[in-house]
């Protein structure tokens, strides 16, 4: 580690955390995703600002891990702040990283419907009953087709959820909307 | 202001033992989508149970730490609902004799899962700014869970005529447990006049009920008496299941106590 290295100004750490890419969907970085949010210097330290996508997420150990190892090995003291509010969501992913997943064989999510939290159980008993019938059509990754279904709301990861195509057959991961 | 810690506890502890108790399902499930949907969902679970132990042990100080809170208290420290602590095994009795009934699990996640929706969504307007955002972050997550519980109620419900069977079986065996859930707590009532926890819990049995209601008619069942006994586990007073539950997942923090890898 090289200690004689000056404290970078924030747009300096931004473009060094472009190379820190979602550990469970390479193709994206965290900027990308949404992930990160943040990048303060607070006299000779950085500060990082990351935002889990959900509470269980088991990649969210590795993304410290990766950015912190991007500041080190320039010899920049840095730390990683996690910050739980405003809560994450699929809104925040840029169009290019929808781009990225729709290559990569992931359907990207459609923008967030639901309303906002915290607006009493009446709302809660209204999106429950929007819930449960259809969702907007999932478009096929591989095929584009629109003639899909869901076979799981959960899928490999908690963030995605399982589908195939009944145009071309294959099966599909779709990123939830959240 | 903050909420009490034994609110915050008895919220951690709900997930956690959840979470502990649908991950039984990993390597067991009925097929595979669903044994990663259980697994899933008990990591969201056990996630939103770390955030909440690391807010209680940051409050409590003095070198409480969540894995302290999660593996070195015993039964009669935990604040969870009865309902949570069960086991998949269902009432023994008729349909549902096997080690783990999946349909008792669905009931559970489901009944559970309405209410913890409905819970989560009033405290994204908590004034404990610390909660307020774990809530805004879980009531996300909740609605996922729910979706699957009520998917599956209603198709194994309006499934084949065994299906369903099990299915009322198991919400025959469950609904009384929901009594505790509308039990008003001290440290609760505390929590509505600090304004730390908007409403007391009775206030959405009305939303409940509708959302158990609409779900069980859709599913064909019928939406049994929830009266008799009323559990108290919120209360720290547990039935015998959870011991056994804890006994395991906590053997190895305790064998080991402070093992890092």
């Amino acid at each position: 580690m090289n200690s004689q290295a000056s404290t970078p100004d924030a747009a300096t750490v931004w473009s060094w955390l472009e190379a820190v890419c979602d550990p469970e969907i390479p193709v994206v970085n965290l900027r990308e995703m949404g992930i990160l949010r943040d990048v303060r210097i607070v006299a000779d330290e950085v500060q990082v600002h990351l935002t889990p996508t959900y509470s269980g997420c088991p990649a969210l150990s590795q993304m410290q891990t990766d950015v912190l190892e991007q500041l080190h090995h320039r010899g920049v003291k840095a730390r990683v702040v996690l910050q739980l509010s405003p809560a994450w969501t699929t809104d925040w992913m840029t169009d290019a990283a929808r781009d990225k997943l729709r290559d990569y064989g992931i359907a990207p999510p459609g923008r967030c419907q639901q309303p906002m939290p915290g607006q009493g159980s009446l709302a809660v008993v209204h999106l429950v009953r929007h819930l449960r019938d259809e969702d907007e059509a999932v478009v096929c990754p591989r095929c584009g087709s629109t003639h899909t279904q869901q076979t799981s709301v959960f899928g490999s990861t908690a963030c995605k959820s399982l589908h195939r195509c009944l145009s071309c057959h294959e099966p599909f991961d779709h990123f939830k909307a959240i | 202001m903050a909420a009490p810690l034994p609110f915050l506890l008895h919220l951690a502890d709900d997930a956690l033992v959840l979470g502990q108790r649908n991950a039984e399902w990993c390597g067991h499930g009925p097929a595979i989508e669903e044994d990663i949907a259980m697994a899933n969902v008990s990591l969201d679970l056990i996630g939103q149970a770390g955030l909440l132990y690391q807010l209680a042990a940051q409050r409590l100080g003095d070198g409480a730490t969540e894995d302290q809170l999660a593996y070195f208290r015993d039964a009669d420290a935990y604040l969870n609902h009865t309902l949570v602590e069960l086991p998949h095994s269902g009432p023994q009795v008729g349909h549902a004799q096997t080690d783990r009934d999946y349909a008792t699990t669905i009931a559970r996640n489901f009944l559970h899962g309405a209410f913890n929706l409905l819970r989560w969504d009033a405290l994204c307007a908590s004034s404990d700014a610390d909660l307020a955002a774990i809530a805004a972050k879980s009531v996300k997550e909740a609605r996922y869970h729910l979706r699957h519980a009520r998917g599956w109620l209603i198709r194994l419900g309006d499934g084949t005529a065994h299906s369903h069977d099990r299915m009322q079986a198991a919400l025959d065996h469950l609904m009384p447990y929901t009594q505790e859930f509308w039990l008003t707590t001290p440290e609760e009532n505390q929590g509505v006049s600090d304004g730390v926890l908007p409403q007391a819990p009775a206030q959405w049995q009305a939303a409940w009920d509708e959302l158990v209601d609409d779900a069980v008619s859709q599913a064909g069942l019928r939406r049994p008496s929830s009266q008799g006994h009323v559990s108290q586990g919120k209360c720290g007073q547990h039935s015998e299941h959870l011991s056994y539950l804890l006994a395991e997942m906590q053997s190895l923090a305790r064998a080991h106590p402070g093992a890092q890898w």
